[in-house]
């Protein structure tokens, strides 16, 4: 009884903030704009924007993968430091959380911009300037600056408890530095690799903000759509359905995954 | 009794400025079992992940079959390792756990399917081969380490401490099934432990071992009954251990008495250590006493009674299976075979007087006690290590 009256203030938090909005999205994504009766003409309409969702899940699926590649080796180099070297550097990797997004994101405009500083810089050496905004490239850039340190937080957190003996033991039982990487750490790292990618892709499938400053009206979003409906189109049915598509496709995509994780487990068990 | 396998020579370690390993000379027979034994950061770890390959001795050499192996890396050394408290793979099961050195020499399956198996039986652990390691008891998780090692054929098996997270019924029984083992398959076995008992009842060779130096290396029947010095021969069972002085071979004289005893080689009036085992000491009447003295304490422990006698203020402990009430005045007979003679050392005088009777002899049956101290003082010290 004590502990249930502990989860109390959550579970009020929960319901007045998620439960019923989550309730009032769904009405709306079922009703008529005009008459407000049922329908599923909202939901039908997903067809339309069928191709900017796959864009969406397209690119935040890069970012994420590219967030792993870059955030794995930093994660396991912070892991294997110091201790005290390894706060300084986990800090370091926090601080530009400490930075408001939206700044972030303007001064990668700023830089990349056709007349930004580094196009500047490049013209000034004589040379053409380079397109290095208003495409995915930029987007996918957005997308891995910004969420890079969700990435390397639980990668670290995990390949930090690895206990030491296990590494000693696969050495022991014949592991060279690779095998050892290949046979003990990077499957119990999974957990984290799992909970970094997820951390980054749902935030970035559904971002608007990074593709609105960093892309172009050819890398428009789903995030973009939904607060276009809300915001100008005045549509809040529709976006109220793309926001509950795009809310399940994000819960099959992290069913999946861990799904992945555990047959990825299975498969080095087997 | 047979070759020699490993041999160190002059090693030395020390992390940082702080030596824990002070010049250790010593070798390994093939098939030998031989038990590294001493407190905790006595050095005895440090010794066996200097064999292992896990750290490089700041001095000397480390020798297998003749050959020296200071910089090979642990996966090409021919030594496999039961790790204190297991480190079993969290992620594999019971087969995969024991199979994974096997999977990484590339051995064809129905190789490996057969060596896991046939080891899985040795340590009792068949029908088990699918569970995870999480799901197993501590004395299972045992096992799955010693067959993970044992698997690969290694020519020397160490084992840090194995026994010490089982409770002691358990203890017993894996004493018993190691040594089963060990002679099944006619392996080195080099086991450290701070219990001296599972020392004693294991071994072909004991080596004693205090702050990082070599105290002692023998039978245990050597180790027990011809102690080198007080530190042993108080590490070892217990031992009242008194001032004396050898007048001349086989006459030895303390508490103003002359003794008979059995050693000789000493220097006239050479002052000595005299080690008399509790068990060893007959108590008898008063008047037939070579000494006499007043019971202060007993206590009961199962098999005999703990009797402490305070014999001219200096308190012995006897181990008798007659009980004497607290007060009572006995006479003691020592047989010359009784008293055992030392020479002195810088641990003279530091040990074997119970006086302080209880805490002493009930530190060494704590298990908890020590596997954790000496863990954690190890681990710290190799993390001076790593840091450079």
């Amino acid at each position: 009884m004590k502990n249930k009256a502990l989860a109390a203030p959550y579970l009020v938090w929960m319901a007045l903030f998620t439960i019923v909005p989550l309730a009032i999205v769904a009405y709306y994504a079922f009703t008529d704009a005009a008459t407000g009766e049922f329908t599923f003409a909202n939901i039908a309409n997903l067809g339309n924007y069928m191709p900017i969702l796959i864009k969406s899940i397209w690119l935040a699926l890069i970012s994420s993968l590219i967030c792993i590649v870059i955030g794995y080796p930093v994660a396991y180099f912070i892991a294997n430091c110091k201790e005290t070297t390894q706060r300084f550097l986990y800090m370091l990797v926090m601080l530009p959380m400490c930075i408001s997004f939206l700044l972030r994101t303007l001064a990668w405009v700023a830089l990349t911009e056709d007349t930004g500083i580094i196009n500047n810089f490049i013209t000034a050496l004589g040379l053409q300037p380079l397109p290095l905004i208003r495409n995915n490239g930029a987007v996918v850039l957005g997308m891995v600056y910004n969420y890079l340190p969700y990435m390397i937080m639980p990668l670290y957190t995990v390949i930090m408890k690895i206990d030491r003996r296990l590494i000693e033991a696969a050495q022991d039982l014949g592991c060279n530095g690779v095998n050892v990487f290949k046979r003990v750490i990077l499957p119990l790292s999974v957990p984290g690799i799992i909970s970094g990618f997820t951390m980054v892709f749902v935030p970035a499938v559904s971002t608007f903000y990074i593709s609105q400053k960093l892309g172009s009206s050819g890398t428009t979003l789903i995030g973009d759509v939904i607060e276009s409906q809300f915001k100008t189109a005045y549509n809040p049915n529709l976006g109220a359905a793309l926001s509950l598509i795009l809310m399940v496709m994000i819960f099959i995509c992290i069913g999946v995954m861990n799904r992945f994780g555990d047959e990825e487990e299975e498969v080095v068990t087997l | 009794m047979s070759k020699e396998l490993i041999r160190l020579v002059n090693c030395q370690m020390a992390f940082d400025d702080e030596i824990v390993l002070d010049d250790i000379n010593l070798y390994f027979n093939d098939k030998e079992f031989l038990t590294l034994l001493g407190p905790s950061g006595c050095g005895k770890t440090t010794t066996l992940r200097i064999i292992g390959g896990f750290i490089k001795p700041t001095g000397g050499d480390v020798l297998f079959d003749g050959v020296r192996i200071n910089d090979v890396p642990p996966h090409k050394r021919k030594v496999n390792t039961v790790f204190q408290k297991y480190a079993l793979f969290p992620h594999l099961d019971v087969y995969e756990n024991v199979a994974f050195g096997l999977r990484l020499a590339k051995l064809p399956e129905e190789e490996i399917d057969e060596r896991v198996t046939e080891m899985l039986e040795i340590v009792s652990l068949k029908g088990f081969e699918n569970r995870k390691v999480s799901q197993l008891s501590g004395g299972q998780q045992q096992r799955v380490a010693i067959a993970r090692a044992l698997v690969n054929r290694p020519k020397v098996l160490l084992l840090d401490e194995p026994l010490g997270a089982l409770d002691l019924r358990l203890r017993k029984d894996m004493q018993n099934e190691l040594k089963r083992i060990q002679q099944a398959m006619g392996i080195t076995f080099i086991y450290v432990t701070h219990d001296q008992e599972e020392a004693l009842s294991m071994s072909d060779t004991v080596v004693v071992m205090d702050k990082g130096r070599i105290q002692q290396i023998g039978t245990p029947e050597d180790i027990y009954n011809e102690p080198k010095n007080a530190f042993v021969a108080d590490f070892i069972g217990e031992s009242n251990i008194l001032d004396g002085i050898m007048l001349e071979d086989r006459l030895v004289k303390f508490f103003g008495r002359k003794f008979k005893c059995v050693d000789f080689g000493f220097e006239k009036n050479e002052p000595v250590d005299v080690v008399i085992r509790p068990e060893d000491i007959d108590i008898v009447a008063p008047d037939d006493g070579h000494l006499c003295g007043t019971v202060t304490s007993v206590t009961f422990k199962g098999v005999h009674y703990d009797t402490i006698v305070d014999f001219k203020g200096f308190k012995w402990l006897i181990q008798t299976t007659d009980f004497y009430e607290v007060g009572s005045y006995i006479g003691i007979r020592l047989e010359p075979e009784d008293i055992h003679i030392m020479h002195k050392s810088e641990y003279s005088g530091m040990f074997g007087d119970y006086s302080s009777y209880s805490a002493e002899y009930d530190e060494m049956d704590d298990p908890d006690l020590y596997p954790e101290d000496a863990e954690e003082s190890e681990e710290a010290s190799e993390g001076g290590k790593d840091e450079e």
